[in-house]
């Protein structure tokens, strides 16, 4: 399979403190990937790195475009990123609060639509018709996380699990082919993370997109993920099938400390 | 009976805080005292039930109650009671206004003209602070560069009113530019103190740069807008401004209206929700940030051409931070982002205190108490929640859902 994400040697430097240490990773077409690793080890930071919200102080960060091209992504600004077909969602909820279910979608369709502010002012026949599109699209979307009915809902107002489905709608309004998950788990019941679970799997099979997801939930990562990534300290320690990170000593180690082996 | 006690000890207090100065009355030449305990008894009584009131409020406020119930469609909150109720409301106050200067004095004809341009004004704002979040406080720069371009255009090279009215409006978005290259960084109370000294700097320039300005003597004999060629007196020079800035400000609201409900509109409501969200979901934020500095200062542009040609005679004192702060409060009075609700508080904030002219001693008193009073009952400003709607697939059945849960939480 063809590699969509390829992270070699990414390192990120805080002034004196190391966050992320040369890290490797690859994420191959149509996979689910997970990154996983104690609180701090730099999961976040990656992310931040690869979506442009911060500039990798070594390393490089490609992405294989859907036409073969591979494109180099470092310094590159957050929406020329997202524009070149990689979205993602926030482990801190980002949605917009105050504007309603679908215009936070529509938000999304904001870089594969055109309409300029004379369109917006003349709304002539071709800013009309876009602004439908990208409303049906948006509705359509809504539909698959199953928010459609709340379309017209200030988006704040939303329980919690259907504002971390909402960024997930968000997300996939960008028509990306490469989706990062930041915890998209955190705080739903099990119920709600059966369904999330099966929610990814659906998006990945439907639209032939490549997942990375940070998790902390092991049961999900254990059964939806291809392969694992592990970190610590800002270092990958571990790389693997779940199974083969399910019996490594230093993932054990990592997460259960010393203690665990006596 | 816990809120009554709580009224009579806050009154005691204020008996008790005020009764020198209006209790006691020393006259020293007589050397006599009164003792007035009519006067201190009043103020108790007084205090008690404004106390009581006060304590009734903030508990419809703590269990989340409206303080006034509002009838249907009054304020737009609603969108059940029709788009017709609203459009003949709108219909009503439009055909009003236009009739006014034929019904009434020059002088309220002269008023409202003011209170149009505060208007256009606070909508013009109503983009920067109230649809892209951005804290502006030197909005009245952009006032100042209109009304100057006109003036020293007129002066200098001798062009007319039509001539200065787009390069007003061009001119202020090349300042707002040149604010808004620097500041694209910053953002919250960082950006509103560099506008403040921005619009400082503005007011500074003008005082001061005398050989070019007129510095504070300002310029005058600025001519009213021509027709045609046509003579005008006075009054219907007024008239006619009036009739002009009535439909500049049309134009505002359609122009702000159509933007609000556009794909640039919304870019610009997401980047005053979250700005990391934003770039992360495609859109390029120095974009937007410009494009609504733009947007925003092109009417305080125009504006400013009107009002110098309005008044025949500007100078720098027209345009201190008094009006930034001014135009400012209309916006966060009318409720950020809204069309209707902004206008409105223009309307009111230049229209009652000229009314009002037997009160005028205690404007900023009331002005202060009204802010107060508006920030801890409804911070959100006069109106609100005002959704647009969207015509998605199978609309019905997910209109009646969306209803449904409108109805269950009012």
């Amino acid at each position: 399979m063809k590699p969509v994400l390829e992270v070699t040697s990414l390192s990120q430097n805080f002034g004196g403190l190391r966050a992320l240490n040369d890290v490797d990773l690859t994420v191959r077409e149509g996979e689910i990937v997970a990154l996983i690793g104690p609180n701090g080890a730099g999961k976040t930071t990656f992310f931040n790195c690869i979506t442009g919200i911060y500039t990798p102080t070594e390393g490089d960060v490609f992405l294989h475009m859907p036409d073969g091209e591979k494109a180099r992504l470092n310094g590159r600004k957050p929406h020329k990123i997202t524009a070149m077909g990689m979205a993602r969602t926030f482990q801190n909820i980002r949605l917009f609060p105050e504007m309603t279910v679908l215009e936070n979608v529509m938000i999304g369709r904001h870089c594969r639509t055109r309409a300029g502010i004379l369109g917006a002012l003349l709304r002539d026949r071709g800013t009309r018709r876009e602004e439908q599109a990208s409303v049906e699209r948006s509705y359509e979307l809504l539909r698959s996380v199953h928010l459609h009915t709340l379309y017209n809902e200030t988006a704040k107002n939303l329980p919690y699990g259907a504002q971390r489905r909402l960024e997930i709608a968000r997300a996939m309004a960008t028509e990306p082919h490469m989706l990062l998950l930041d915890e998209p788990a955190a705080g739903m019941n099990p119920h709600e993370t059966r369904e999330l679970e099966d929610l990814v799997r659906e998006i990945r099979d439907s639209r032939k997109l490549s997942v990375l997801l940070i998790e902390h939930d092991m049961g999900m990562v254990m059964s939806l993920s291809d392969r694992i990534y592990v970190m610590e300290y800002g270092s990958r320690i571990a790389a693997g099938t779940p199974e083969e990170i399910r019996a490594n000593p230093q993932v054990i180690k990592a997460y259960l400390g010393e203690e665990a082996h006596a | 009976m816990k809120r009554i006690v709580k009224a009579a000890l806050v009154a005691v207090w204020f008996m008790v805080l005020t009764f020198p100065l209006m209790g006691i009355k020393v006259n020293s030449v007589a050397k006599t005292l009164t003792w007035r305990w009519d006067r201190t008894a009043l103020m108790g009584a007084a205090t008690f039930f404004l106390a009581l009131l006060w304590g009734w409020c903030f508990e419809r406020k703590a269990r989340g109650l409206p303080i006034i119930s509002l009838p249907p469609g009054g304020a737009g909150r609603r969108p059940e009671s029709g788009p017709g109720v609203r459009r003949g409301i709108l219909l009503a106050v439009l055909a009003g206004m236009i009739a006014m200067p034929l019904l009434s004095s020059i002088y309220q004809t002269n008023i409202m003209i003011s209170a149009l341009l505060y208007v256009m004004l606070a909508l013009g704002l109503n983009i920067v602070v109230g649809l892209a979040g951005q804290l502006v406080l030197g909005y009245v720069a952009f006032y100042a560069v209109g009304a100057y371009t006109y003036g020293l255009l007129h002066q200098y090279f001798g062009l007319g009113f039509w001539t200065c009215l787009p390069l007003g409006g061009v001119m202020a978005v090349i300042f707002g530019l040149i604010l808004g290259f620097p500041v694209l960084r910053l953002r919250g109370d960082y950006l509103a103190i560099v506008t403040l000294g921005f619009g400082e700097i503005v007011r500074l320039t003008l005082q001061n740069w005398s050989s070019v300005t007129g510095g504070p003597r300002g310029i005058s004999n600025i001519p009213r807008p021509e027709l045609f060629g046509l003579q005008m007196g006075i009054e219907e020079s007024s008239i006619y401004i009036y009739y002009l800035v009535l439909a500049a400000v049309l134009i505002t609201i359609l122009v702000i209206s159509r933007l609000k409900n556009s794909r640039v509109g919304l870019a610009l409501q997401a980047l005053r929700e979250d700005e990391i969200a934003c770039e992360a979901m495609g859109i390029d934020v120095t974009r937007v940030k410009l494009s609504a500095f733009a947007l925003g200062s092109c009417w305080a542009g125009f504006a400013g051409v009107i009002f110098a040609a309005k008044t025949t005679y500007i100078n720098p004192a027209s345009f201190t931070f008094m009006e930034s702060a001014m135009i400012l409060s209309m916006v966060v009075l009318g409720g950020m982002g809204s069309i209707v609700g902004v206008a409105a508080a223009a309307m009111l904030l230049i229209l009652v205190p000229e009314y009002l002219r037997a009160f005028s001693e205690y404007r900023m008193l009331i002005f202060g108490a009204v802010m107060v009073l508006m920030m801890i009952f409804r911070p959100q400003g006069l109106v609100t929640g005002e959704k647009r709607r969207y015509r998605v697939p199978g609309e019905n059945r997910a209109r009646q859902t969306v209803e449904a849960s409108h109805e269950a939480r009012a």
